[in-house]
């Protein structure tokens, strides 16, 4: 090999790898090596700490969070064939529990409860899950992702366009949408309790002034069809300042001339946004999206400290679920199993964002 | 990038600090209202929600209720731990962090290349997706202290510092300022006999203070607002940093006089902090976005 009088000046592997080998270390110690444990950990009955041996137990993990089945039942029928209907005219169902304990016809079904129902007709059709709340942990979850990633982005990205104007103090208003993001999200999460709270809670104040006492007052955190939207919405106020100092760093890299260029041809402001913003930011947009999304993926704090959950699990999320069961419970393979399956979909939804605004670049 | 605003266009200015005004008290309306409840009796910030008050020093105001957090739990403990945990990882993670860059920017060594492919690969794993199983880890590694070699990392300072000091983050921030770093400069240093440890301490280090202190920032924030991991490794109040201590405030029937005293004691030094070095923290939070 040839090495030029500079190349071999540098090419020190010596010193190269001492010099990093600390951090290669630490690095391999407490991320890689957790990570390899994960999937490992995850076909095992592992304990934290446990008197019996590990044992080996294959795909039993997986089978007990992600384990579904269906389940059709006709309505009941007396001895003359009519349909049986009670007081109110409604049909009567054979007792889910029939099937799913100890029936030896249904060996599909031990063990499940009712996870989701509806008609069909006059028959009643049940989905049947494993684990009922990891499923509902699940469905929180990517319902979160769903809708936080776009309307944080989005917001985000409004605010950064806003702030990106020449006027006098412009400074101060950056400093202060930003400064939500230097408060530790646990500090917000027990702080936006009490604004949330039902009675003297300051939200159901402040709309009731707003609205000149129009507005009812709602229990936020503690009536199941708001909780976990009331989380979503003090997490994108917490959070947003983030995103919005990322795209205003894009917009800043796309050049003032084409603006101008614009403004020679007759842009629109609408115009200027669509035609030359939007497309200087892409890259920053991918960016933006994969790290929203790990981010919402990640939801424990805000959970663990307002809602614990409830009520009703309506604010179950898989990394809630991950430490009830590894810390807990003391459960680390169930943990784990968890662990496995939210880093395959965080995974899967990264890759995914990548390999479509790519396709978009050509 | 929009034009500079005319001078007769007064209204349409006056509109616009009018969204950035209304905007700007979403984001500071519930700090403000922490801030001030802080200092009232439990009654009265209860009633004051009702009206403007809320946010305005106003009625019988006193540092009761932080006498009383530092009653109901050991705050100055948990500051402490806090702050220690912080500082220590902090400077470690610089200076491990650092030294790996400079191997990575400089040098020229076999696997370099796999091994930054490795680094990069690592950024897109939540510490989320690892904590469970990392919590098997830590309390099976031996530690050598003053008793002697113990297993089981759980309950002390290490288990907090040690992991944190790495991160791949933090090396890439390094990484893209040294690599724009003239090159002359290392070579006239290794000319003249310096080890490449010297060159990093006397010549690289002391150049370097813009991307030491956006890394300080970025990790200081992630170590001083960590939650998850000390959660589940410190179950002795002994060594509990301040948001886990958090948890002494959150019981059935809530004090929110004490709860709004208690965090504004931890949030403050960082808001204060942040104000006084605004320009810093917002581009080192930009600097993230700009990868490589």
């Amino acid at each position: 090999m040839k090495l030029t009088p500079n190349r071999s000046l540098q090419n020190h592997p010596l010193a190269g790898w001492s010099l990093a080998g600390p951090a290669i270390f630490l690095i391999t110690l407490f991320l890689i090596v957790p990570f390899i444990l994960a999937f490992t950990l995850s076909f095992t009955n592992q304990r934290l700490v446990s008197p019996n041996p590990t044992e080996w137990v294959g795909t039993r993990n997986f089978e007990q969070l992600l384990g579904v089945g269906t389940l059709v039942l006709e309505p009941e029928k007396d001895e003359t064939g009519a349909l049986i209907r009670d007081d109110k005219g409604e049909l009567s169902y054979p007792r889910v529990r029939e099937f799913t304990r100890n029936n030896a016809e249904y060996p599909q079904l031990s063990g499940k409860r009712e996870w989701l129902s509806w008609n069909w007709g006059d028959s009643r059709v049940y989905v049947l899950a494993s684990d009922v709340v990891f499923m509902k942990a699940l469905g929180n979850t990517f319902l979160f992702v769903l809708f936080v990633a776009p309307i944080q982005a989005g917001i985000a990205l409004l605010l950064a366009v806003l702030i990106n104007q020449k006027l006098k103090g412009i400074n101060i208003f950056r400093a202060i949408y930003f400064m939500p993001v230097v408060v530790s999200i646990v500090v917000v999460s027990l702080l936006w309790r009490f604004i949330y709270s039902g009675q003297s809670g300051l939200l159901n104040n402040m709309l009731g002034f707003l609205s000149f006492g129009a507005f009812k007052p709602v229990d936020w955190l503690g009536n199941p069809a708001t909780a976990l939207w009331s989380i979503l919405a003090m997490s994108v106020w917490q959070g947003v300042g983030f995103h919005m100092v990322i795209w205003l760093s894009g917009l800043q890299t796309i050049p003032v001339s084409l603006y101008e260029a614009a403004d020679i041809e007759g842009a629109t402001p609408w115009q200027k946004f669509r035609y030359v913003t939007w497309p200087g930011l892409r890259n920053t947009a991918v960016l933006i999206l994969i790290v929203i999304t790990m981010q919402a993926f990640s939801l424990f704090s805000q959970i663990d400290v307002m809602t614990g959950g409830g009520p009703v699990d309506s604010t179950q999320t898989m990394v809630f679920q991950a430490v009830e069961r590894g810390y807990g419970q003391q459960n680390i393979a169930g943990g784990s199993a968890i662990s496995v399956i939210l880093f395959l979909i965080v995974l899967t939804i990264s890759m995914a964002q990548r390999y479509l605004t790519r396709e978009r670049n050509r | 990038m929009s034009a500079v605003v005319s001078p007769n266009n007064g209204f349409k200015t006056a509109l616009r600090y009018l969204l950035l005004i209304v905007v700007a008290l979403i984001f500071v309306f519930p700090i403000v209202f922490m801030v001030v409840s802080s200092f009232k009796p439990a009654q009265q910030l209860l009633r004051d929600t009702a009206s403007i008050a809320a946010f305005l020093p106003v009625g019988d105001l006193s540092f009761d209720n932080y006498a009383a957090a530092f009653r109901r739990a050991p705050v100055a403990l948990f500051i402490f731990n806090s702050v220690f945990v912080t500082v220590v990882t902090v400077a470690g993670a610089l200076f491990l962090c650092s030294m790996a860059a400079f191997s990575f920017a400089f040098l020229e060594f076999k696997g370099k290349e796999v091994v930054l492919a490795i680094l990069i690969a690592t950024l897109i794993v939540p510490f989320e997706t690892i904590a469970i199983p990392m919590l098997m880890l830590v309390n099976n590694l031996p530690w050598i202290g003053a008793s002697g070699v113990q297993f089981g990392w759980l309950n002390t300072y290490h288990v907090q510092i040690v992991p944190f000091l790495a991160d791949a983050l933090t090396i890439f921030l390094f990484v893209q300022y040294f690599r724009d770093l003239p090159r002359e400069l290392i070579e006239a240093a290794r000319l003249d006999g310096a080890t490449w440890f010297q060159v990093y301490t006397r010549v690289i280090v002391p150049i370097s203070g813009p991307v030491f202190a956006t890394a300080a920032i970025l990790k200081f924030l992630a170590m001083y607002n960590q939650y998850l991991w000390p959660l589940l490794v410190t179950q002795s109040e002994q060594f509990r940093p301040v948001m886990v201590g958090l948890q002494y405030f959150f019981q059935l029937n809530i004090a929110w006089g004490e709860v709004m005293a208690y965090l504004s004691i931890i949030t403050l030094p960082v808001l204060i902090f942040y104000l006084v070095l605004q320009r810093a923290f917002i581009s080192s939070i930009a600097s993230t976005g700009i990868k490589g």
